[in-house]
């Protein structure tokens, strides 16, 4: 009875702390997020970033490899990614060590395109992207 | 003959004078040309493809060419104007001089990042953020958020003691002086420079915020310190690189410009310390 009792206690603390930095989110990148170290978890997801669609601080956040192997547009490089944000696309790019970028936060590289677009929308306020050159 | 000074020595006047350019620039139209143009690099330079304004060894010769053709610019409106720079190991707070409204004005406000003091606050109506990146047309910074810190003078001592100046892959992986100061690898200087200023700093679009000249400026001067440190050391790579700019190759977007060009600052400006 108490060991039952104290594992509902850890999952309602553990809930409790998701909502937290849920809302934390909004001024700090949780350090999953922010700091791509070398950890097993993350390095697998440097070799294979996986899809996401998901609503994020009220974003509809989307990821998932651009088709056909080619961003599509020849003047930027999305290493072969579309990120989108409602609907309009982020520009992301993928460093030679695994980590991305956007052009949002373009000088501080996180662990997978699904960081990348958790940053943007944290960066955006709601403010609505606006559509970059497909030179 | 340019002089560019520490910024936290300039005179009211200087400050005034600098100011004054840049907003005459940004109402001429000129500004923003070079927030396009950077934004454009910044998107299109990538680690495996053709590399030149950033991750890669031209990211220093490039940024030194850009940076005079902006002090031109200014000087085009008032001949006096030299770029200042930033010395971000001294003035590391949001307390600096440089911060205040008689300068580059202050952090944004906590709710939307808007600067609202100084000459570039968007309440003055003479800066509106037009080459933009997301919906907002006025001016952000959130300086020094999150408890970051801006890098300690030990930091840049560590990279300058660095006597490559860049090595393969010649790009964000790479190890030397190079990678070390831009950022991507390492104690990282410049790069967290512009992700502790935030805002538009932190964007494709950094331009848009002035003191990326300034942060500029001292990056460039760092350069110029280290090429005292190493006297035998050489800009590399020398030829033959596939998609990276080797020492005599032209730079876009000029065309007429070779990192060779610009290894020797002082035809165009010296600086107010020696260097």
């Amino acid at each position: 009875m108490s060991r039952i009792t104290r594992r509902q206690a850890l999952g309602a603390a553990v809930g409790a702390a998701v909502g937290t930095a849920g809302v934390a989110l909004v001024g700090a990148a949780p350090a999953a997020d922010r700091r791509p170290a070398a950890t097993g978890h993350q390095a697998q997801d440097h070799r294979d970033p996986k899809a996401f669609d998901e609503v994020y601080l009220g974003r509809r956040i989307q990821g998932a490899p651009a088709s056909g192997g080619h961003t599509g547009h020849g003047g930027h490089h999305g290493a072969g990614w579309t990120v989108r944000v409602d609907g309009e696309e982020l520009h992301v790019m993928r460093n030679a060590d695994g980590t991305w970028i956007s052009v949002i936060t373009h000088y501080e590289p996180v662990a997978s395109p699904h960081a990348a677009a958790r940053a943007a929308v944290r960066e955006l306020q709601g403010a609505h992207l606006v559509p970059f050159d497909h030179v | 003959m340019t002089v560019r000074k520490n910024q936290a020595e300039l005179s009211s006047a200087e400050k005034r004078a600098f100011t004054g350019a840049l907003l005459e620039l940004k109402s001429s139209g000129r500004y923003d040309a070079f927030v396009t143009t950077h934004n454009d690099f910044i998107m299109r330079d990538t680690d495996h493809g053709e590399r030149v304004g950033h991750r890669s060894p031209s990211f220093l010769p490039w940024h030194r060419r850009f940076l005079l053709e902006f002090e031109r610019a200014l000087q085009s409106v008032d001949p006096s104007v030299a770029l200042p720079y930033w010395d971000w190991t001294v003035d590391r707070t949001p307390a600096a001089s440089l911060w205040a409204s008689d300068f580059l004005g202050g952090t944004g406000r906590s709710r939307d990042g808007r600067v609202t003091d100084g000459p570039f606050a968007a309440d003055g109506g003479n800066w509106d953020i037009s080459v933009r990146v997301d919906g907002r047309g006025f001016l952000r910074r959130t300086l020094g958020s999150g408890g970051r810190q801006l890098p300690t003078r030990a930091e840049v001592e560590s990279v300058l003691a660095m006597e490559t100046y860049d090595m393969p892959p010649w790009n964000s992986a790479s190890d030397g002086f190079r990678n070390h100061l831009e950022g991507w690898r390492g104690v990282n200087l410049h790069n967290r420079v512009h992700v502790w200023v935030g805002g538009h700093m932190a964007t494709g679009a950094s331009p848009n915020d002035p003191v990326f000249w300034l942060h500029h400026a001292y990056v460039d001067k760092l350069w110029a310190d280290w090429q005292a440190r190493h006297p035998r050391s050489r800009y590399l790579p020398e030829g033959g690189t596939p998609n990276v700019v080797d020492l005599h190759e032209t730079m876009r977007p000029w065309g007429d410009v070779t990192p060779a060009d610009m290894l020797d600052h002082t035809p165009h400006y010296t600086f107010d310390t020696a260097a």
